[in-house]
């Protein structure tokens, strides 16, 4: 009797094995398969044998879109704009270190390195406002004249008689501009890092690089979603002007006005002092609703996300209890939980710039291309 | 190979109430140099960009080579160059990098591509400014670089959408034999729209004549000229010296008498015959036996001038279009 229980378990644990042996070679095949669908998609350098010297239509309008870019005047002087205010930051920053006040204080001199991005002396802002504050007009400068002005100069209907397909355009412009940006600015962090270890002397330890290459990402998606914004313009408006203006009206508006408006409407609703004394948890409830708002600020995710991942003892980007804080030590963050943290702001970013390109896509498809 | 290069058929677009284009059916064979003939706004330009996919048809079916532009428009792409009437070049770049970086859309490898390009520039007399920049050029060179630009990749079927505007009198000519040449020579078929009569009349094999978006007639110049002037088809210009009034009204009277006559009128002291026979010599004895001197005595066949004109004066539903 107690055989039979036995066998049968025996054969069910087999059943279920040769079930779940299927199942993982199901999977594989099917991952196989999609993978190579996937790769069928995507536009290849080569094309057949035959071909094989020709390039994919869609890297040729990459690469002159890239050449455009860099060699345009626009460019080289944001570029040289870009490259001081560094240079500037950098200064302060050494001059900032050179005090002893800022050594050793709050846990922060074990990522010495980290504060040649954040530490200022007060006379400029640190290298990170900066970028807040120029990255949105990389990404403007770089992308309100994408569609129209090929529209105004007629190539672009000479470009889409082409045997090419109309969306190659517009994402070929977009993943130039992203790569000049990501090219520019991962050198631009490495030569702050070369910089820094000439006068300091102390090498960066692994943990700091790696908060560096991701804060490089994190700038490169930031100034991303300003040029998505810029080519939604383009494609929407006619004239140039038009949408350099309009994207850098969204861009005071978002930096500047927004969040005193926030403040202003959060001032006038926030509970008074006296209750403030008595019911003193919804308070950081408020708090956080007016954070979350000036959240929809892309420069706001943006500092907060720079924060975390320079500065490794920031902990929580919102109010902070003191039953919460109570008994934390003040170490700082490993990396990975550093990245944690900023990961609602990475994704809200993202999607952000996503949304963007979206709606210029779906705008520029349909679109009736006239020659001018 | 029976299939036409183009065919249009019932093909409509309208922006909201304006109908551009109206119920075309058109075919164009291989190897011909087909005129789209109209007037400014008269729906030419629309129905290019609908041959190329550049805008949705909003009725009809359009067959390229047998594809649909709105299906399939990279087959479509493939086998058509497009010159817009007012073509644009990237202006920071030289003319020969403008044509490279065509043919790189067009998959042609580099070596080959540079080949082609030095031999169109050469075609279209350009070699010297080759390596100048396209923003430099004028306005003749940038359409002749167009011309090269549309050809290196070999189309069977060019669509030239006004491609002489802008270009003075010697350019245009040279620029239009330079079609015909390459369309005699390589079997390509050309489709050209113009709002140039004597353009049109000199290189094309074939006209459309286009009106609000309908195409009224179409033929050679000769068939034109018999289906829409069934009732006068002939002219006779007559030049009589030393007149005054009277005797211009007397004239007139008298070819008036001439049968099949249908109308006369005069400028100066050229008189204008319109008749429904050729009745030349009637006009000649005319004028002889009642004394008076002929000077001028000629045959006029219609031209897309007169075709035109007909077309714009007979005001009402055909004169409102530009």
């Amino acid at each position: 009797m107690a055989k039979l229980p036995d066998d049968a378990r025996a054969s069910s644990i087999r059943a279920i094995r040769t079930s779940a042996a299927r199942e993982i070679r199901i999977t594989a095949r099917e991952l196989r398969t999609t993978a190579a669908r996937v790769i069928r998609l995507l536009p290849r350098t080569t094309h057949g044998p035959l071909e094989t010297q020709a390039k994919h239509p869609f890297w040729v309008i990459v690469s002159k879109e890239m050449a455009d870019h860099i060699r345009s005047w626009r460019f080289i002087i944001l570029l040289a704009l870009i490259a001081l205010t560094c240079f500037g930051s950098l200064y302060t920053a050494l001059n900032s270190i050179g005090t002893p006040k800022a050594v050793g204080t709050r846990g922060n001199a074990s990522f010495f390195f980290l504060q040649l991005f954040t530490a200022t002396d007060g006379t400029l802002p640190s290298f990170t406002v900066f970028l807040n504050f120029l990255g949105p007009l990389l990404g403007i400068a770089m992308g309100f004249d994408a569609v129209n002005s090929e529209l105004n100069r007629g190539t672009l209907s000479r470009l889409l008689s082409q045997p090419i397909h109309r969306d190659y355009l517009l994402n070929a412009k977009c993943i130039a501009s992203l790569l000049v940006i990501a090219g520019l600015f991962l050198a631009l962090t490495l030569v702050t890092t070369g910089l820094g270890l000439l006068v300091i002397g102390i090498p960066p330890t692994p943990a700091e690089f790696l908060r560096l290459l991701a804060f490089t990402l994190l700038t490169v998606i930031y100034v991303g979603f300003w040029l998505n914004i810029a080519i939604l313009f383009s494609v929407r408006f006619r004239q140039p002007a038009t949408s350099a203006l309009t994207a850098i009206a969204v861009w005071l508006f978002l930096t500047v006005f927004y969040p005193i408006l926030i403040r202003l409407v959060a001032k006038a609703f926030a509970p008074d002092t006296a209750s403030m004394a008595m019911f003193g948890p919804s308070i950081s409830g408020s708090e956080r609703t007016v954070l979350d708002l000036l959240r929809f600020a892309p420069g706001q995710l943006y500092s907060d996300a720079t924060t975390t991942l320079l500065m490794p003892v920031v902990r929580s980007l919102g109010p902070l209890s003191m039953d919460q804080v109570a008994g934390a030590i003040p170490n700082p963050l490993p990396v990975g939980e550093s990245i944690i943290i900023v990961w609602p702001q990475l994704t809200g970013l993202i999607a952000a710039a996503t949304a963007c390109f979206a709606l210029s896509y779906r705008s520029f498809m349909r679109k009736e291309i006239r020659p001018r | 190979m029976n299939e036409p290069m183009i065919r249009i058929t019932a093909l409509g677009k309208r922006y909201g109430e304006l109908k551009a284009v109206d119920n075309l059916d058109l075919t164009i064979d291989k190897g011909e140099v087909f005129g789209l003939l109209g007037p400014n706004g008269a729906g030419k330009s629309t129905t290019i960009l609908m041959l190329l996919g550049l805008t949705e048809p909003s009725q009809g079916a359009v067959r390229v080579c047998g594809f649909d532009p709105t299906r399939q428009p990279l087959e479509v792409k493939k086998r058509v160059g497009y010159l817009p009437d007012d073509v644009g070049f990237y202006d920071d770049r030289s003319g020969l990098e403008n044509l490279l970086f065509t043919a790189q859309l067009n998959r042609i490898p580099k070596a080959e591509a540079l080949r082609r390009a030095a031999q169109l520039l050469d075609q279209v007399g350009l070699t010297a400014d080759a390596q100048k920049r396209a923003g430099a050029y004028s306005r003749g060179m940038r359409q002749r670089l167009g011309l090269a630009d549309v050809l290196i990749k070999n189309p069977p079927i060019i669509i030239l959408d006004e491609p002489t505007l802008g270009i003075d009198p010697q350019g245009v000519r040279e620029f239009l034999d330079l079609i015909v040449r390459l369309s005699k020579e390589q079997g390509i078929t050309v489709l050209l729209s113009s709002h140039h009569l004597h353009q049109v009349q000199q290189v094309c094999d074939r006209v459309g004549l286009f009106v609000a978006g309908r195409l009224i007639a179409d033929g050679n110049i000769d068939a034109l000229s018999t289906k829409l002037f069934a009732l006068e088809p002939f002219m006779v210009e007559a030049g009589v010296s030393t007149l005054d009034q009277h005797d211009i009204d007397s004239l007139t009277e008298l070819f008036r008498q001439i049968p099949e006559v249908r109308s006369v009128s005069h400028t100066g002291e050229i008189f204008r015959i319109a008749c429904t026979r050729d009745q030349t010599s009637a006009v000649a004895r005319t004028v002889v036996t009642h004394g008076y001197s002929l000077n001028l005595l000629q045959k006029k066949r219609y031209g897309l001038d007169e075709i035109y004109h007909r077309y714009f004066e007979n005001g009402g539903t055909y004169g409102k279009t530009a």
